[in-house]
């Protein structure tokens, strides 16, 4: 068994920043906790001498050129805006601080 | 709030050992963003653009848009990173640093993390008695900056009690070098001291390499100091805070000692310091707390899956190598050769942090010792009474201009420093403030010899005696002369003038 | 005139170029094939407006003489994942909305470019979390076939479309099989192309490691030109690859004179037994293989122990980029606000991505931020990247013995409706034979083999091939294709049942 609880998957949900209800903690503990138990097995395999692999094609030293390009206009920055003023975005008020 | 206890400085440190750490953040100055084609506010070129007009979809995290590096900030950093002593890592990689904010685009900054570009470095710094220290520098790393909150509402443009705030993206995306120190050791009472001198070395290197404007004020370079104490005689290390954007190298030598004061007069009375990051406040000199560091950090680094690694090859790590410019210590001895100053007035322009300014003004046309006379003189004097930084109120190339203009005979000293309150007031250069305010001397001869004139004529004792050789009597005519141009006339041209109009030079 | 839905986009082009049929008759037929059929398929999230004006258009710089791609003025539907600035881009999902794009995808760009006429955006599990398109916040898809059962997932809408001749033409994106199993699934032909042979930069990202677009089609054929005008390397996709790719075209009519299956390898993964697999799939795939062996081919066993671990690994790197990828839906920029009176902006988002995502983006949101978290990242993340390198090492291994590796593209036909939306876990294990190809990299494609026994439901077959050899998988398509259409009698889909008001199907 995995030690997925209705506490971590709380503390998950805040990390992720999604509001979930009790019941939907107490079926998403019960569900990670079977698929968990299911995915774990990957640790059987990959042992210290198996490098890991974070891109499918290896590539390196893909850059661009510092030229300008695909700039927005202010219009089109805030065209899906659910609420702005003054050429910003507008946010109710931030509780934390900047990280 | 509670205001802080603290602890004399001096007595602090006899009972307490300082350990130091810093995290300089350097804005790039390339032509664009790390990881998009939209313009760099960090660039002058594009400073004080309006809101949300440099922006392109990966800075505001756009649906399906994906980052690109930027070849020039990896240079830029390869080179930072060699001009720091670092070693350059042959590969290393982006990774995402995952946490919500409204100022961040896509809720995760890009940045590095185990693979940085640059480690293990050291750089030496000037304490103001010529005292060289070696800060070591653990990394080096490239990523990007955030957006920019404004606080609305509430008690002034502070987070708390703001009705609601208003985000900005032209700065997410600003390419940042991020320098980490190691932990510095043996500070002692010069800590503070060597938290301003460290600051103004990493100045004085970004400005020589080219790669950033470094305008504190403009937020191009940020320090967040780490402070600890340890009673003497112990091992472990104390519990440390950061306290987070310093925006100016005074501020920097003041928030370390406010920190050690305080921590020390916390740890005396037997309390605990909790890490936290604080928030430094210029007009109370104080630093408040700001957020706990806690395990609820959990940024679940991982290597950002749309960027690869990168992985300079020895030929172009060599090649900027070799174009670095020489290093601090190097370019002091150097300099203060070629400017041919007194060990005084050298280390009076180093313990400014005026360096670059100095040298950029002398190259701009200045004599070295007019240079020196408006930095270390005037300008830093008028910065001290705003609690602000020399290099805030002017540009080299408008002091070389103003110079210039005194040279040229155009100004007397005292014009020239109300043309530079035009200057620190923003009224343009030089030149348009002489033209717009009217303050050039008055080198019409015409003009002059009728003041002369009338002078001469109300003072005819005064005519009298510079006919019968008594020359210094031309004083009180010349200072008549001097109040009807309005100071606006060269003395000297004055003096020939009365001499010559009273006859007497021919005599 | 003939029914131009039916056609094959190829066949309709050469209409086309020759000025037998315009653009505008042709879109006019998929618009109105659309409104007869697609109440009961739901195929389509939004039908473009516009498209008439589109084809008008290129009908008129075809009069003028203009020289325009071999698909101009052929219609193409879009999944709902790939940005577009005159349609609404909702990746399936609430959270976005109405969202306008002010960018186009770089595929959505190419296929204007190319004289393509958008004919709307298709349905989708949401942020193609899926494989039944069931997951979509707009109501499920259904299968042409069957319309109780599911078209495939994540990309059920393309494959539906096609699949009901609503278009000859889809965009679709397959991150662990949303091309290739919508296509076993609805009879139809869908590639995932090499890892960064066709560009991201627009599509709305699930996992950026795993999440390749590609055509979804009728034929070998239409696959390899919408291939073709979509691929090749794009500045704005880091990962996207400079490789100079042949026509795909070209090697799909090379491929289906049949010459490619003298002397071809077909390896036959030791691993994936029978027993995992439906009768009548296991069946379709052993006969397609020895229709092959008629022709020349030679099968040949292999061993890839480490594909059993693909969909653990696969659903531990899958979340874990969504998890970072999704954290951009937030409620500041665009998309959905939930406003919470007197609350924190920290309160507005965790309100807005409660009620914005649906149940399985949440699941695997939440199970891709455990997988990250500190303590965690080594023994799971960490290890799922190094399961990615022992399944490169088997491929690799495999393809030194073998020119393609063929498995059947999903375990089961078209399931039912409801019938697996609760159980996670047996959803996940319909991936089985698609994931690896994601998590190495390596080109799939599926195409029907036949239909199962039992319930006379599309079966595919799948055939994977090294990195940057997607050529070689449109020759060998091409090729089992000419001899199972023409040992059907015709298309696999001339078998499927009518639909709409004349068809009655349901
Ligand atoms: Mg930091
Ligand atoms: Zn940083």
């Amino acid at each position: 068994m995995s030690e997925i609880t209705p506490d971590l998957v709380r503390h998950l949900g805040v990390l992720a920043r999604i509001q979930l209800s009790d019941g939907e903690v107490e079926r998403l503990t019960g569900q990670l906790d079977a698929i968990v138990d299911n995915i774990a097995k990957v640790s059987e395999v990959a042992t210290p001498d198996v490098p890991a692999t974070s891109h499918p094609i290896a590539l390196e030293n893909v850059f661009r050129s510092d030229v300008p390009g695909d700039l927005l206009t202010p219009a089109q920055v805030l065209q899906n805006a659910p609420d702005s003023a003054d050429g910003r975005f507008r946010v109710t008020a931030i509780l934390g601080e900047e990280q | 709030m509670a205001k802080d206890k603290l602890m004399d400085f001096d007595e602090a440190l006899e009972l307490y050992e300082p350990v130091l750490g810093f995290e300089v953040h350097v804005e790039l100055n390339t032509e664009t963003k790390m990881f998009s084609g939209a313009a760099n506010p960090a660039n002058s070129a594009n400073h004080g653009a309006e809101a949300n007009t440099l922006v392109a979809p990966v800075d505001m995290g756009l649906p399906g848009a994906l980052p690109v590096v930027n070849e020039t900030a990896v240079r830029y950093s390869i080179s930072l990173g060699l001009a720091l002593g670092c070693s350059i890592a042959p590969s290393s990689r982006f990774a995402r640093k995952n946490y919500f904010y409204p100022d961040l685009g896509k809720n995760y900054q890009i940045s590095q993390y185990d693979e940085p570009i640059a480690f293990d470095g050291s750089i030496d710094i000037e304490l103001a008695d010529g005292e060289i220290v070696t800060v070591p520098i653990e990394r080096a790393h490239m990523e990007e900056d955030a957006g920019k909150l404004t606080h609305i509402g509430g008690s002034t443009g502070r987070i708390q009690g703001a009705e609601y705030s208003l985000v900005d993206y032209n700065r997410a995306g600003v390419p940042l070098v991020e320098i980490v120190t190691k932990p510095i050791f043996g500070a002692e009472h010069r800590a503070p001291e060597i938290a301003k001198a460290y600051v103004a070395t990493i100045r004085d290197i970004v400005i020589a390499l080219g790669i950033s404007e470094a305008r504190m004020e403009r937020g191009n370079l940020r320090c967040d100091a780490n402070v600890s104490l340890r009673p003497r005689g112990q091992e472990k290390l104390g519990t440390r805070t950061e306290t987070k954007n310093v925006n100016s190298m005074r501020s920097v030598e003041r928030a370390v000692r406010y920190e050690i004061q305080r921590q020390a007069a916390i740890l005396a009375a037997g309390g605990t310091i909790t890490q936290e990051t604080r928030h430094w406040h210029e007009d109370t000199g104080t630093t408040s707390p700001g957020r706990p560091k806690s395990d609820a950090d959990d940024y679940r680094y991982f290597p950002e899956p749309d960027l690869l690694p990168v992985a300079p090859s020895l030929e172009l790590i060599e090649q900027l190598r070799a174009a670095l410019p020489e290093p601090p210590a190097a370019r002091r001895r150097r300099l203060k050769a070629d400017w041919g100053f007194a060990d005084i007035d050298f280390q009076g322009v180093v313990n400014a942090g005026l360096l670059a300014e100095v040298e950029a003004t002398i190259a701009a046309g200045t004599s070295p010792a007019a240079a020196r006379k408006w930095w270390t003189g005037e300008l830093l004097r008028i910065a001290n009474a705003q609690s602000r930084e020399p290099a805030e109120l002017a540009t080299p190339r408008d002091v070389a201009a103003l110079q210039a203009l005194v040279d040229a005979g155009t100004l007397t000293d005292k014009l020239a420093r109300q043309v530079l309150e035009g200057m620190i007031a923003g009224e343009g250069t030089p030149q348009e403030i002489v033209d717009a305010r009217g303050l050039a001397v008055v080198s019409d001869d015409g003009a002059l010899i009728a003041a002369i004139d009338e002078a001469l004529a109300s003072q005819p004792d005064v005519l009298e005696k510079i006919r019968d050789g008594k020359v210094q009597a031309a004083g009180a005519v010349i200072g008549a002369v001097m109040k009807a141009m309005k100071g606006q006339a060269d003395a000297a041209r004055v003096r020939e003038l009365v001499l010559e109009r009273a006859g007497s030079a021919d005599a | 005139m003939t029914d131009l839905t039916k056609l094959s986009a190829a066949a309709l082009a050469d209409k086309l170029s020759s000025r037998e049929v315009s653009s505008v008759e042709a879109t006019r037929a998929h618009l109105d094939r659309i409104a007869a059929v697609d109440a009961d398929v739901h195929a389509f999230l939004h039908v473009n407006g516009h498209a008439l004006d589109v084809a008008a258009d290129i009908d008129r710089r075809r009069a003028d003489g203009e020289d325009l791609g071999p698909l101009a003025g052929v219609p193409l539907a879009i999944k709902d994942v790939l940005v577009t600035t005159d349609m609404p881009s909702t990746s399936g999902s609430k959270i976005l909305e109405g969202y306008m794009s002010p960018y186009d995808a770089t595929v959505v760009a190419r296929s204007r470019a190319a004289g393509l006429v958008p004919l709307g955006k298709t349905n989708m599990d949401e942020f193609a979390m899926g494989s039944s398109t069931e997951h979509s916040a707009y109501g499920p898809t259904r299968n042409p076939w069957d319309l109780s059962r599911i078209p495939g997932g994540s990309g059920g809408g393309s494959a539906a479309a096609v699949a009901a001749f609503q278009a000859p033409l889809a965009l679709g994106s397959d991150t662990g099989g949303s091309i290739r199993q919508p296509a076993h699934v609805t009879g139809t032909v869908g590639i995932k192309p090499t890892y960064g042979g066709v560009s991201r930069y627009g599509a709305i990202a699930l996992a950026s490691s795993l999440d390749q677009v590609g055509p979804v089609t009728r034929t070998v054929l239409d696959a390899g030109l919408l291939h073709d005008v979509i691929g090749g390397h794009d500045p704005h996709d880091s990962t996207s690859l400079a490789h100079e790719w042949p026509s795909f075209a070209a090697a799909a009519r090379e491929g289906a004179t049949g010459e490619v299956l003298k002397g071809l390898k077909v390896g036959v993964i030791r691993e994936l037994p029978d027993s995992g697999f439906q009768a009548g799939v296991s069946e379709s795939f052993r006969a397609a293989l020895a229709a092959m062996e008629a022709q020349g081919a030679e099968i040949v066993e292999i061993s890839a122990p480490h594909f059993e671990y693909g969909v653990a690994a696969y659903y531990l790197i899958l979340p874990a980029e969504a998890s970072s990828n999704l954290a951009k839906f937030d409620s500041v920029r665009f998309g959905l606000r939930v406003d919470v009176p007197g609350g924190t902006v920290e309160d507005v988002m965790a309100a807005t991505r409660e009620a914005g995502f649906g149940d399985e983006v949440k699941r695997r949101i939440i199970l891709g931020t455990y997988a990250l978290s500190a303590g965690y990242y080594d023994a799971y993340y960490g290890s799922a990247q190094k399961v990615r390198t022992l399944i490169q090492r088997d491929f690799a291994d495999a393809f030194s013995q073998v020119d393609v590796v063929a498995t059947p593209s999903a375990p089961t036909t078209a399931f039912k409706l409801g019938e697996k939306i609760d159980d996670p876990l047996q959803m996940y294990l319909n991936d089985v034979t698609t994931i690896p190809a994601n998590l190495a990299g390596v080109p799939g494609i599926s195409i029907p083999s036949g239909l199962a026994a039992e319930d006379g439901l599309p079966v595919g077959i799948q055939f994977l091939a090294p990195a940057h050899e997607d050529a070689r998988l449109y020759r060998v398509g091409a090729a089992l294709e000419s001899l199972l259409v023409d040992s059907w009698g015709g298309p696999l889909l001339d078998r499927a049942p009518a639909l709409g008001a004349n068809g009655g199907a349901r």
